[in-house]
């Protein structure tokens, strides 16, 4: 029973956690990109749209990434080159994402899709219990794992990192010791939108293989709340993309169980009353939120001349 | 909020859809609640309205949003509609129920058609389709084939039509196994893929091999393929998802309904009336009998030919939840009973919420 609830969960979570880490290395160069949902319904379109093509998810797979980030570039170039308003430009990104994936995806419709096939060694994944969980999984659930190692190390523990932060923290300085504000933004940005593409192709390839419009149904933007959440910091965005799908989760279980009978929609508002209880414990304490936040964040940078 | 921009987006390019309005002799428009691509709910709407484009050619210019939330920023997409010349309205969501009566007030020439609903007006219709009539023979389907005696249902929100859908579900498994049980989850959203495919994860874990559902994606199904246990289509005939898992769907055909009385309009017959037609009308239909035995798909075939013939799924015995007698013995509900349905059959395994 446990094992069946947590395989759920991995499932649930999976895509918030890469949409979420993506977005976190955004925010960290000091760049606000609500276009996160419009990006991962790109990447989930597109990737169905090129695995139903050619009959190979990890093509698939590739596409959506490219998806994502191209949504990215377009970005990118409005708020970075032409610094245009971030929170406006986001929000267009996310319609012209959700109209452009419908209109993409029109000709997929009731198209079954092709499933992305789970990692199976021999003995490992017999194992009870560890077996289906840890070695039983696609590779894109390995790989969200993989992103939030790298990110974290690569943010704190690399001259990268630090740069980023820096850029993230306080352009000015970072500009006038010689480092590319917008250089490192772009790529920033770039890499939330291959992440937010991954966690489409995840939605459309591993979680439900299918395209439906509009099927991310709003992860992307708990994906932005997780980023908050985490207070800008890589591990806690596992913890709460895990709680997050942990809660949901629960609900449904919870509700085909009989012995309990609580009611439906305290259930389903539960994941939200998380958020906002973390929320409320997080910024309890001041000095650690206001370290950790991007003091640069949403402020547009133009390099003098 | 996304929804509402989309929604947003939408009527702002319907303004400019509209100044280039031809000279159509009447203007049918459309509000979905889900986008039309969802292979549902949304979509039989739209096959409804590219049925009444198909049938009267120029006579008829079609409009639709899509993914329009329910309540009040329903009104303003309705209100966009009634100001852009429209002449009948079909608004397809229960959800829009007042916000439809509401706009209808301020624009009394204008013709609205409310679906699931039960409030009227002189300018406000609603149509509704017998959607029990089908529940109640995949419910004797499910007691049929089901190992576990043990089916999942996945529900949206608890209105009438929900619940009356559940107990007729439940009716059809107990006219077959009195035993037969029944789990309900609540989603409580008529379409989110990943959340839906969630819920019939949970059930298929604890015991259910049936699973059906009363939301709108195709993802339940997917699960049941997956899982090796079987389901129903919902809405639209979902079997390319399952081929192996899906026994049959209720489809819900619009298309009859929407040509009738857009023509009524055209011939200024257009009156105000509760439609509520089902099997024996042609809107609401099975698809195929798949992967059952001969003598299931028999009984299914059967049932379907009484339901048409005039027989009421919600004909006594019935007992409530609570112990209480619904309907005697061979006496059936009345309309007004079933469409205002807010109490459980005996047997499910759930509160309802209230």
């Amino acid at each position: 029973m446990f094992e069946a609830v947590l395989l759920t969960v991995i499932t649930a979570a999976t895509p918030l956690l890469i949409a979420a880490v993506g977005e976190l290395v955004v925010e960290r160069s000091g760049v606000l990109n609500l276009g996160v949902e419009g990006m991962m319904i790109m990447g989930a379109v597109v990737g169905f749209a090129v695995a139903n093509q050619t009959g190979s998810g990890a093509l698939g797979v590739v596409a959506a990434i490219a998806a994502g980030m191209a949504m990215s570039v377009l970005f990118g170039f409005l708020v970075l080159s032409l610094v245009a308003n971030q929170v406006a430009t986001g929000l267009a990104l996310t319609i012209l994402g959700v109209g452009f994936s419908g209109l993409i995806g029109e000709a997929f419709i009731g198209v079954p899709g092709l499933k992305i096939p789970s990692l199976y060694i021999p003995g490992l994944s017999d194992i009870p219990f560890i077996g289906p969980v840890f070695f039983q999984q696609d590779a894109i659930v390995y790989l969200g794992f993989a992103l939030v190692a790298g990110v974290a190390y690569t943010l704190f523990r690399t001259r990268i990192g630090l740069v980023l932060r820096a850029v993230g923290d306080n352009h000015a300085s970072a500009h006038a010791l010689g480092y590319s504000v917008i250089k490192v933004r772009f790529m920033a940005v770039l890499f939330g939108g291959a992440c937010a593409g991954l966690a489409g192709a995840y939605m459309s390839l591993a979680y439900t293989p299918q395209w439906v419009e509009n099927m991310t149904a709003g992860r992307g933007w708990i994906a932005l709340a997780l980023v908050v959440f985490s207070s800008w910091l890589p591990l806690r965005v596992v913890a709460g993309a895990y709680l997050f799908g942990a809660v949901s989760v629960l609900n449904l279980h919870a509700q085909a169980h009989e012995m309990l009978n609580i009611p439906s929609q305290l259930l389903s508002s539960l994941p939200y009353l998380a958020t906002i209880l973390v929320l409320v414990l997080i910024s309890a304490n001041r000095r650690l939120t206001l370290v950790n936040t991007p003091a640069c964040l949403g402020k547009p940078f133009v390099p003098d001349r | 909020m996304k929804s509402l921009l989309k929604a947003t987006v939408a009527a702002f390019a319907l303004v400019a859809a509209g100044s280039a309005a031809s000279a159509a002799d009447v203007k049918a428009c459309f509000i979905y609640v889900g986008p039309v691509g969802d292979f549902g709910w949304s979509y039989q709407h739209d096959q409804g309205r590219l049925a009444v484009e198909a049938e009267f050619g120029d006579k008829v210019e079609t409009a639709y949003l899509e993914s329009v939330p329910e309540g009040p920023d329903a009104e303003r997409a309705i209100e966009r509609f009634a100001r852009e010349g429209c002449n009948i309205i079909f608004t397809t969501s229960f959800g829009y129920m007042n916000q439809t009566i509401k706009v209808a007030k301020k624009f009394p020439d204008v013709k609205f058609e409310h679906a699931t609903g039960y409030k009227t007006a002189d300018n406000v219709a609603t149509y509704n389709s017998k959607f029990h009539q089908g529940r109640y023979i995949i419910g004797q389907i499910a007691a049929k084939q089901s190992k576990t005696g043990v089916a999942g249902y996945i529900a949206s929100f608890p209105i009438p039509e929900v619940v009356a859908g559940i107990n007729a579900f439940l009716l059809g498994a107990q006219s077959v196994n009195p035993d037969f049980k029944l789990k309900v989850v609540w989603v409580n959203t008529w379409f989110d893929p990943g959340k839906e495919a969630d819920a019939a994860k949970a059930l298929v874990d604890q015991g259910a091999d049936i699973i059906t559902q009363h939301t709108d994606s195709t993802a339940p199904l997917q699960v049941a393929q997956e899982r090796g246990v079987h389901g129903f289509g919902q809405a639209s005939d979902m079997i390319n998802f399952a081929k192996d898992a899906q026994y049959t769907a209720i489809i819900d055909d619009w298309a009859p309904y929407y040509v009738e009385r857009v023509q009524e309009v055209l011939d200024g017959t257009w009156k105000s009336e509760s439609t509520w037609d089902g099997l024996a009308e042609g809107h609401v239909v099975m698809a195929p009998y798949t992967n059952l035995p001969e003598d299931v798909a028999e009984m299914a075939e059967a049932t379907e030919a009484k339901i048409k013939g005039g027989w009421e799924p919600f004909t006594g015995p019935i007992t409530k939840q609570d112990g209480s007698v619904a309907a005697e013995t061979g006496v059936p509900l009345d309309d007004g009973a079933i469409l205002g349905m807010n109490w459980y059959v005996q047997g499910v395994d759930d509160q309802l919420p209230q």
